[in-house]
């Protein structure tokens, strides 16, 4: 390529000022977005006062919640008396009514805990040593306090009379002369399938599948499968049977909200549609209404319905189908207002009746378009469903935001949350297959 | 027209016709079988609402619009009354109407109504959750695109990590900020954003694999790296549907704050259910009214901007 002579390069520069000059405006106009985003976000900094609210935040609290979604802790008191220590559980511990795990050993009037290979706690009525790792602390039980011996590791603190010795994930125990409550971390859901007050409680697989195939009747007013499914069902910490109930009435609420606003909306939107009804009032004041179902939002549809029905998926359902009948009648009349006319017109030519028309020249058009937005969105409620049933409206949502106000049952949040992942994850499934086989491989 | 008798069929006919009959048959068939599933499944559907619901539904029916009525307010101003703050003259000592509370003064003697600023921030909610969404979902997109990169694994992770992101419950990222935070718009902004962030990354990914590879090209051919060629090779020319899908968020982040504003994230929303719920008919009205207006001032400003991005394209239903 040649090189340009100053000449050339003036000459170029003349004949295409707007390339080489452009308008302040067109030249400085990200950077004026940008800086106009910048002001923007330190003015919600302040409107928010988003500093001082994470400064203020709790984010200890972040990694024991995210804890609590994966594991539970066992509580025990060990109680040093001169004639060896007693050890007691809450009255209704994860471990049944007569606990004796493998982690607590009783060796003469000493009890061991363990909390790991290398991590245990060694407690009799004049001393408790813990170990963890290579180092270990020995604390004294005197009758004023706990007297740790030397210095603490960066894994023990004291306050006051109270030496706390924290193991990590697995656990820790606060020692005071009286007792050491131990609390002892396992990863998993405890008593998942079958509570404490089960009789399958604590067995195997296998014993229940025998239990069930071939077993003495526990109960003799029912047979052992129906025992142990009605066990499962009403297991008091996880309360299955709530929950997949809570479960299907928000899958219920999305499919009959949907349902029910594709229906209608299909009618309104041929009326709303200019080309297929050609009065300009009809369209006007059926374009008008979608509009306004649309814009009262879901949020006031959902409360005004659980005024009138109580809460429930009645409720749910309404809202549902008020605010997706705007939504669904505006896609399908501006789907209907941009069908081709040539199909129409030639069946209309070979004198077909007006509903014929429709029938052959419209229909065979519009019904996958149609249907494939009716699932998108019937996958997108499903999500909706949700958060209005948080409002009381029913369902999983209202479930979901009690267990989380108590801060306490994050597992039973956690367990809640992966059924709606799998919801959502086999509807979004079908949604795509039914819409990639409704819409042809050519769609994309 | 006059009509002859049908001919007689051929052997070969007669097999030809028999074969369609019965598969006309067996698709009317299973038209039929979809049809009484489907309507088997909507009559139980409804009956287990009902059952399932406080109120049941023919019960409540005649007192649809008992609350409809409650709403009427007792003379025309009182709505303005309460969307401006100002005095009633039903002022009776009790929250009902007294308006006057809650202003925001905003410098002296000048005040912003209460539900103004409430809206202001519900606004402010959705238009800095659609903003972290944007700029999250606009990094991770590009990583996700299949004709941008080549390793699997990378695109699998950023696919994946998208989903979750969009599909995890907005309800539980609020509850676990407002457990750590306590309750209020930032936990809100939280649960809003993230959702945004996988909304977005998967719109935006799929403009990115229809962009037009020869700026790439091009730009791989006189030695540009990877960061070059999506900066001025790709950018450009996904921009403008980047900012239109951004916009279409901010239209529904909007609907979505109020509604996340109303199980404890402020704003617009809780007011609107706390006034629900003491039974403060104009103050109800007046929130109703106010949302009513932003959604469709939001709404069509959004079209507008979208329509100057990118054409009437920006209205062909994007999935």
């Amino acid at each position: 390529m040649n090189a340009m002579t100053a000449d050339a390069i003036a000459d170029f520069e003349l004949r295409h000022p707007a390339v080489f000059n452009p308008p302040f405006w067109r030249r400085f106009l990200p950077l004026l977005i940008a800086a106009g985003i910048v002001a923007y976000v330190f003015y919600c900094w302040w409107f928010f006062s988003i500093g001082t609210v994470l400064a203020s935040g709790q984010w200890q609290r972040a990694e024991l919640y995210a804890r609590d979604w994966v594991s539970y802790a066992i509580r025990t008191t060990v109680r040093p008396t001169p004639t060896g220590p007693t050890v007691s559980y809450p009255r209704f511990s994860e471990l049944g009514d007569n606990p004796n795990p493998g982690w607590v050993v009783k060796n003469g009037n000493d009890v061991t805990i363990v909390f790991g290979l290398d991590k245990s706690l060694d407690i009799n009525d004049q001393r408790v040593i813990a170990t963890r790792g290579s180092e270990s602390l020995t604390v004294l039980l005197a009758t004023d306090g706990a007297k740790p011996q030397g210095t603490l590791p960066d894994w023990a603190t004291l306050k006051e009379d109270q030496v706390t010795v924290n193991f990590g994930f697995a656990g820790q125990a606060d020692i005071i002369p009286q007792r050491v409550v131990v609390s002892r971390r396992f990863f998993g859901w405890a008593n998942f399938v079958f509570d404490t007050a089960s009789p399958f409680w604590g067995k195997s697989f296998g014993e229940v599948a025998s239990l069930i195939t071939n077993g003495e009747r526990i109960k003799p007013e029912m047979s052992n499968a129906a025992l142990a499914f009605d066990n499962i069902w009403f297991n008091s910490s996880w309360q299955h049977g709530d929950v997949w109930t809570k479960l299907l009435q928000t899958i219920v609420m999305a499919f009959m909200g949907t349902l029910m606003a594709s229906l209608l909306s299909f009618p309104l939107a041929f009326i709303a549609a200019r080309n297929i009804t050609p009065n300009f009032f009809a369209n006007q004041i059926t374009k008008r209404f979608f509009d306004f179902l649309r814009s009262v939002d879901m949020l006031i549809w959902a409360l005004f319905f659980t005024r009138a029905f109580g809460p429930g998926p009645l409720a749910g359902i309404s809202a549902i189908f008020f605010t997706d009948t705007g939504t669904l009648g505006k896609v399908y009349s501006e789907t209907l207002e941009n069908i081709d006319d040539k199909q129409r017109e030639g069946v209309k030519s070979v004198g077909a009746s007006p509903a014929n028309v429709q029938r052959y020249g419209v229909l065979p058009q519009v019904l996958p378009v149609f249907a494939s937005q009716a699932l998108y969105f019937w996958e997108s409620n499903t999500r909706s469903a949700t958060i209005i049933g948080a409002m009381g409206a029913g369902g999983i949502g209202l479930k979901l935001w009690e267990a989380m106000r108590t801060n306490t049952n994050w597992h039973n949040v956690a367990y809640m949350v992966v059924l709606i992942l799998a919801v959502i994850f086999i509807f979004d499934g079908i949604s795509n297959a039914l819409r990639s086989r409704l819409a042809g491989k050519s769609h994309h | 027209m006059s009509r002859t008798a049908p001919a007689e069929l051929s052997s070969d006919g007669i097999q030809i016709e028999r074969h369609w009959q019965e598969l006309a048959g067996r698709r009317r068939a299973y038209s039929w079988i979809i049809a009484i599933g489907l309507l088997v499944t909507i009559t139980g559907s409804l009956w287990f609402a009902n059952e399932s619901n406080a109120g049941k539904f023919f019960d409540r029916l005649p007192h649809l619009f008992d609350f409809a009525g409650d709403l009427i307010p007792r003379d025309g101003w009182e709505v303005w009354r309460a969307m401006f703050d100002l005095p009633s003259p039903y002022f009776d000592g009790s929250l009902k109407y007294d308006y006057p509370e809650g202003r925001v003064y905003l410098f002296s003697g000048f005040y912003m109504p209460e539900y103004f600023y409430k809206m202001l921030e519900t606004l402010n909610i959705a238009i800095l959750a659609t903003l972290v969404g944007f700029i999250f979902g606009f990094m991770i997109c590009f990583a996700a695109a299949k004709n941008l990169v080549k390793n699997r694994l990378i695109r699998f992770v950023a696919r994946r990590y998208m989903e979750i992101l969009r599909a995890f419950p907005e309800i539980v990222i609020a509850g676990f900020f407002a457990a750590i935070l306590s309750l209020g718009p930032i936990p809100a902004m939280f649960a809003v954003g993230i959702h945004t962030i996988g909304a977005l990354g998967k719109l935006f990914f799929e403009v990115v694999e229809n962009a037009d590879m020869k700026a790439d090209e091009g730009l791989r051919a006189v030695g540009a790296n990877w960061i070059e060629r999506v900066g001025f090779g790709i950018v450009p020319q996904v921009m403008p549907n980047f900012m239109s899908y951004a916009l279409l968020r901010l239209e529904i982040n909007v609907r979505a704050s109020t509604i996340i504003g109303a199980v404890g994230g402020g704003g617009i929303g809780e007011e609107l259910r706390l006034s629900i719920g003491r039974g403060h008919q104009a103050k109800t009205l007046a929130i109703i009214l106010l949302l009513f207006v932003t959604i469709i001032a939001v709404d069509q400003f959004s079209a507008w901007l979208r329509r100057r991005l990118i054409g009437d394209q920006a209205f062909a239903f994007g999935g």
